[in-house]
């Protein structure tokens, strides 16, 4: 590691911005040294983005200044920022897929009307990059094509090319299988090895653990507390970021699973543009257990769980709950029937699916049940009861605000995600389909949601539960089923697996493949 | 105000020793246009011409209005009606109920409506015999082709246009028995009166199915059916003004609907307190209908063929040649 | 629909502050517009104003359109709250027409209050399946439905031609018109039904079909956010995804929503033919299903709004042509780029003032 210079690479000094009534950075204050990997960790909505938004130039702070390399510098927009030295990776990633790795490269950064001498010049910068950095990738292969790790070192790629000297990650391993996240911090500590600096945004701790020098933290807009990595554990940074003591790890009992409840058989699913995406999937959950499914996002867990939940056409298989065909693939099954059969759904994406945001949280709180008697006086809503009821659930969920009248889209995603499950729970089904349970939840929120789990559990209830937080399935799952470009290749005791091995898995090298789902089918 | 009623004055001192007709000359008249407006380069306009010639004439002013939908037909009556404007003149066959209505609840001031019949005692009805006009140029169109095809171009496809082609067939047919009329109707809503691309298709396609003459009665549609005529090295035939102008040398003749005329005709009538109500039926006649002849096409006109229509001319405004007139009862007896 | 900006600032601010700054603004540019003719804006405004509400028979014919305007204006908004846009209102109501006109001429014999609601169901049936076909091609075919309905509505403009110059027309009649209405058959006039108990008003072409209009308001009301069905459409039309996992079928609610739409657009009919003009004649719809789409956007999809819209545009036809009456100069033209003015800022450029108005308020 190079000796950190006196001027640090980053300084911000009092940085203040407001969006309407809403307080997104409360004169922030940061020191980022020279050639060091800074965290910045923190829960949703605790101004990390706004902050980083600022620094690349997309808003303008109300007040305060930035130093870069200890000039003062105003960084008017994304043009200002690459001039002076910062590159930023977005954690949806702004490349064009049709193009190849070097157009997209040289996009915008061509150096002239005609194409060919500059990407002539790239070829031979990108090889010299590719080598020194370890970001190995294919520079004529369409970007499309690539798997979601190489696309990132593309971006990557992209930045240095245009000479970044300060490198901004955002939440860089949303999308990555756990080898290709050990990769990417290979890349990282090689960068900073070399003199680069490098911001890292996420809120999963664990990385914040293995890869930063130094972390910040952030919460309600304001900058609470700068530790070294080294000093501090990832109780203190939660902490911190919550701003009240918090359990990483919820308790449970061993399970005492029962009767079969769901039962899947060969399924097959194929989505919109007719490519498989459940290829012969079988399983089975039984009263009283929690089967979590592993596996790293886009690779067909989602479309199993809909296909379960009966918003997905069959292309092949059934599914049997409580004994009953519900879904074959002449027969396809309807959302409305399996509630009444006493199957409830928590959607991966509450804002696609889970609730409608332009809604009163009352009128979210009944989606899907709202045909239920209690809910009708003939034709009409009987607006009384779903108000008195949703004030019930809400209470019973801790939702703040608890006003059932409010928009959907005002409250934040972990009260909202709280909306979604008081609905299903509540209504006493037998199977809880759950998808990403805590995605964009507070810290403080995801505790609550795993303890509501644990009860469904205890109280009997099968759970099917799809989460890419291997931390998430860890604790919650009896048995895990690990799912690979739309196969389970294999499963595993919920408390007798190492990361590793589960890694491997998910990246579909598995030594214990021979163990799939076999175990389970009648 | 009172310079009008000066200028009023000096006219009615000059104009008229009498003096019973002073009251008169301080006529008001006002015209309600149809929905086409003021300016639709045809029938609206040509009412447009007689008032503005009128009030050349005589200095009087008049007012109108260009309704915007169906109910403001009613309304923009009433409202000169209330106001004291006499007489008032609806130009158009849409504006016969509202005109029957509004004329029973003024019962002192005189209507006049263009084109339709309204049976009210202070009601002037003007309407014109387009079939004989029709029938006029339809003779001429019939000796002009020498290859014994001839063609019609029609506007929006309502009976007052099959009217038009009912009279244009009939004078043909009386001109040579054995000629062969193409006849097309541009549409059936009301743009079918402003589409000159469609109009020029429709005589291209007529003109290559060997037309020598089209005639249209289609407004502003029609300009491109003279155009098409013209760009053909064949011959169009204008309708309502005279049109010959447009095309000097490439259009037959234009059949003259003089709305002009019996504009400012009304107009004088009330002025000079000779209006009468009841039925005003403009033919070959009246010289309300006819058949334009000028420098521009004198050359087309060959003597025969204008022997031949002063002969139907005259014979029809003798009653030896009786027209058909399609909308007496929706048929033409000729097709 | 609403930029992320609006749900920031209060509901007075995006619904009363916003469209009153729109129509300002619209009223600013056509004062200029008036400056540059040579006429007084000052007085102008007066005279609309005047000519809209100054007088009893004014008032009557603001309300008259206002009436025509609802209708269709709810038409619009029911298909917006199922995430349509049915630009098929003129069609619709056009073929509406047709069915109240059939019920008029061929039942006068039953007495009004029987005639009445069967002519209702007739514009209403008849404007439904004019609907129908397009609401089923994008529901089960994908076809979009602004495309089909404009399409229709040309197809719907065609069809009465055809029928009223081939089939209903009266022989040796000139106008491509049906036969009047019998008296049984004809929508009472406002000043005749309130003369019946001692009220004394002008006359004016207000008539019954106002009162209809009310209702059909307070129904909508009650239909979209009261029911479940109303539930169901909304939720297609928030977000047809959770309405797909909610067990809610999105193309069955697209049926729904445009036949409701094409229903209410049909009862135009009831106002202009059984109302006013008492008889089936041409091009009747007058354009008035397009502003419809302009009212609802002003109107905020609510019945409330959507009333005060359809006033504003009915004070703007009958002022506009009061105004024209009185100042030659301010021709029909005229009127129309200042309606569509309106149109404009508080329609396309609904946003416009948004950033501004949001920049404004929070420093205050």
């Amino acid at each position: 590691m190079k000796e950190p210079t006196a001027a640090p690479a980053i300084e911000l000094r009092g940085i203040d911005k407001r969006f309407g009534n809403v307080h997104a950075n409360r004169s922030i204050d940061l020191r980022v040294a020279h050639g060091t990997v800074h965290g910045i960790v923190g829960e949703n909505g605790a101004g990390k983005s706004t902050l980083m938004s600022i620094l690349y130039g997309f808003y303008q702070a109300d007040d305060g200044e930035i130093l870069i390399n200890g000039r003062p510098t105003v960084v008017r927009n994304s043009a200002a920022a690459i001039a002076a030295g910062i590159g930023m990776v977005h954690q949806h990633f702004m490349l064009v897929e049709t193009f190849s790795v070097l157009e997209n490269v040289v996009l915008g950064a061509e150096g002239g009307a005609l194409l060919a001498p500059g990407k002539a010049r790239a070829r031979t910068e990108l090889a010299h990059l590719a080598r020194e950095y370890a970001l190995e990738v294919d520079i004529d292969a369409t970007v499309g094509d690539l798997p979601v790790g190489q696309q990132q070192r593309v971006e990557i790629l992209k930045a240095l090319y245009r000479g970044a000297e300060i490198l901004v990650l955002d939440e860089p391993t949303g999308a990555l299988t756990p080898p290709e996240a050990d990769h990417l911090f290979r890349i990282l500590r090689l960068l900073r090895d070399q003199g680069k600096t490098i911001i890292l945004i996420t809120h999963k701790l664990r990385e914040i653990m293995a890869v930063t020098d130094v972390v910040s933290v952030m919460r309600q807009g304001a900058m609470v507390a700068h530790r070294r990595t080294a000093e501090t554990s990832m109780e203190e940074l939660a902490e911190l970021m919550v701003g009240r003591k918090v359990l990483l790890r919820v308790e449970k009992t061993p399970a005492r699973p029962g009767r079969e409840v769901l039962r899947v058989e060969h399924l097959r699913v194929a989505d919109g543009y007719g490519v498989e995406r459940v290829k012969d999937v079988s399983l089975s959950v039984h009263a009283g257990e929690i089967v979590g499914i592993a596996g790293v996002s886009g690779n067909g867990q989602s479309e199993l769980l809909e296909a379960i939940a009966g918003i997905r056409p069959l292309a092949d298989g059934r599914v049997v709950l409580n004994g009953q065909p519900v879904a074959t693939r002449r027969r396809g099954s309807d959302p409305r029937k399996l509630r009444h059969l006493g199957l409830a759904h928590v959607p991966e994406d509450r804002h696609r699916m889970g609730l409608i945001l332009p809604f009163e949280a009352c009128e979210s709180a009944i989606l899907g049940y709202q045909d239920d008697p209690r809910f009708n006086i003939g034709p009409f809503l009987d607006y009384r009861t779903i108000v008195a009821d949703t004030a019930v659930k809400m209470g019973a969920f801790d939702v703040r605000p608890s006003d059932p009248h409010l928009r959907t889209a005002s409250f934040s995603g972990g009260n909202q995600q709280k909306i979604v499950l008081a609905r299903e729970i509540e209504h006493d089904p037998d199977v809880l389909l759950v998808g990403q349970p805590t995605r964009g939840v507070d810290i403080g929120a995801i505790e609550a949601i795993h303890r509501r789990l644990i009860a469904m559990r205890d109280a009997g209830k099968a759970v099917l539960l799809v989460s890419v937080e291997l931390d998430e399935i860890h604790m919650l799952a009896d048995r895990i089923l690990v799912m690979s470009n739309g196969s389970i290749v294999g499963e595993v005791a919920g408390d007798a697996v190492d990361e590793g091995q589960l890694g491997l898995m998910m990246a579909g090298i598995a030594p214990a493949a021979s163990a799939a789902g076999a175990g389970t089918m009648p | 105000m009172s310079k009008r009623m000066f200028l009023a004055a000096i006219i009615v001192i000059l104009a008229t020793p009498v003096t019973s007709m002073a009251v008169a000359a301080d006529i008001q008249p006002a015209i309600v246009y149809d929905l086409g407006g003021k300016f639709d380069k045809s029938f609206n306009e040509g009412v447009f011409d007689g008032a503005s010639a009128f009030k050349k004439n005589t200095g009087i002013e008049y007012r109108d209005f260009e309704i915007q939908n169906d109910s403001q037909r009613e309304q923009a009556l009433r409202n000169f009606a209330r106001r004291g404007n006499d007489p008032i003149l609806a130009v158009g066959f849409s504006q016969a109920a509202a005109v029957e209505k509004v004329a029973k609840e003024f019962p002192t001031i005189h209507f006049a409506i263009i084109d339709s019949m309204v049976n009210q005692p202070n009601v002037q009805s003007i309407v014109f015999k387009e079939q004989e006009g029709s029938f006029v140029v339809g003779v001429l169109a019939s000796m002009a082709a020498k290859s014994g095809k001839i063609g019609f171009v029609g506007g929006m496809d309502i009976p007052l246009i099959r009217r038009f082609a009912c009279g244009y067939i009939q004078g043909a047919r009386y001109a040579n028995a054995n000629v062969e009329v193409f006849q097309n109707m541009t549409g059936t809503t009301g743009a079918a009166w402003s589409d000159p691309v469609k109009g020029g298709e429709l005589a291209k396609s007529q003109f290559d199915r060997g037309a020598d003459v089209v005639y249209h009665a289609a407004g502003g549609t029609g300009i491109g059916v003279l155009q098409a005529a013209a760009d053909a090295n064949k011959l169009g035939i204008g309708v309502d003004s005279n049109q010959n102008h447009l095309h000097p040398g490439k259009v037959l003749t234009s059949m003259l609907k003089r709305v002009d005329v019996a504009t400012q005709q009304t107009f004088m009538e009330a002025r000079a307190g000779t209006w009468k109500p009841g039925l005003k039926v403009l033919g070959l006649k009246e010289n309300g209908v006819g058949w334009a002849l000028d420098e521009n096409n004198k050359a087309l006109i060959t003597p025969t063929m204008k022997a031949a229509a002063d002969k139907a001319t005259a014979d029809i405004a003798a009653g030896t040649i009786q027209v058909h007139d399609y909308m007496a009862d929706n048929h033409c007896p000729t097709k | 629909m609403t930029p992320a900006a609006a749900r920031e600032l209060p509901r007075w601010a995006t619904a009363g502050l916003l469209p009153v700054l729109n129509l300002t603004a619209a009223f600013v540019v056509s004062g200029l517009v008036v400056l540059v003719i040579g006429e007084d804006p000052l007085k102008v405004v007066r005279l609309l104003v005047w000519g809209a509400f100054g007088f009893e028979e004014a008032i009557g014919y603001t309300l008259y359109y206002a009436t025509s305007f609802i209708f269709t204006g709810l038409a619009v908004a029911v298909a917006f709250h199922c995430g349509l846009f049915n630009i098929g209102g003129e069609g619709q109501a056009y073929i509406g027409g047709l069915g109240v006109a059939l019920v008029c001429l061929n039942l006068d014999g039953l007495p009004f209050w029987l005639l009445a609601p069967l002519a209702i169901a007739g514009g209403a049936l008849f404007g439904a399946a004019w609907a129908y076909v397009p609401a089923y091609l994008q529901a089960y075919r994908g076809s979009h439905v602004v495309i089909t309905t404009i399409m229709f509505n040309f197809i719907a403009s065609a069809t009465m031609v055809y029928l009223l110059v081939n089939v209903m027309i009266q022989p040796g009649q000139m106008q491509p018109e049906s036969r009047a209405f019998s008296a049984d058959a004809r929508m009472p006039f406002m000043h005749q039904a309130l003369a019946g108990i001692g009220i004394d008003l002008a006359a004016s072409p207000l008539n019954l079909s106002f009162v209809w209009a009310l209702i059909c308001c307070l129904l909508f009301w009650l239909f979209i956010w009261h029911t479940r069905a109303g539930y169901a459409l909304r939720a297609v039309g928030a977000n047809p995804t959770a309405a797909i996992y909610a067990g809610i079928s999105p193309a069955r609610q697209t049926m729904i929503a445009m036949l409701i739409s094409g229903a209410l657009a049909g009862c135009l009919g009831l106002n202009e033919l059984m109302g006013v003009q008492h008889r089936l004649l041409l091009e009747f719809t007058g354009g008035y299903g397009f502003v419809g789409i302009a009212v609802a956007l002003m109107g905020r999809g609510h019945p409330l709004g959507i009333v005060l819209a359809a006033i504003l545009f009915g004070a703007l036809y009958q002022g506009g042509a009061e105004l024209s009456f009185e100042l030659p100069r301010i021709t029909r033209d005229m009127v129309v780029v200042i309606q569509g003015l309106i149109i404009l800022f508080a329609g396309a450029l609904e946003f416009m003032f948004l950033p501004l108005l949001t920049r404004w308020l929070i420093r205050v």
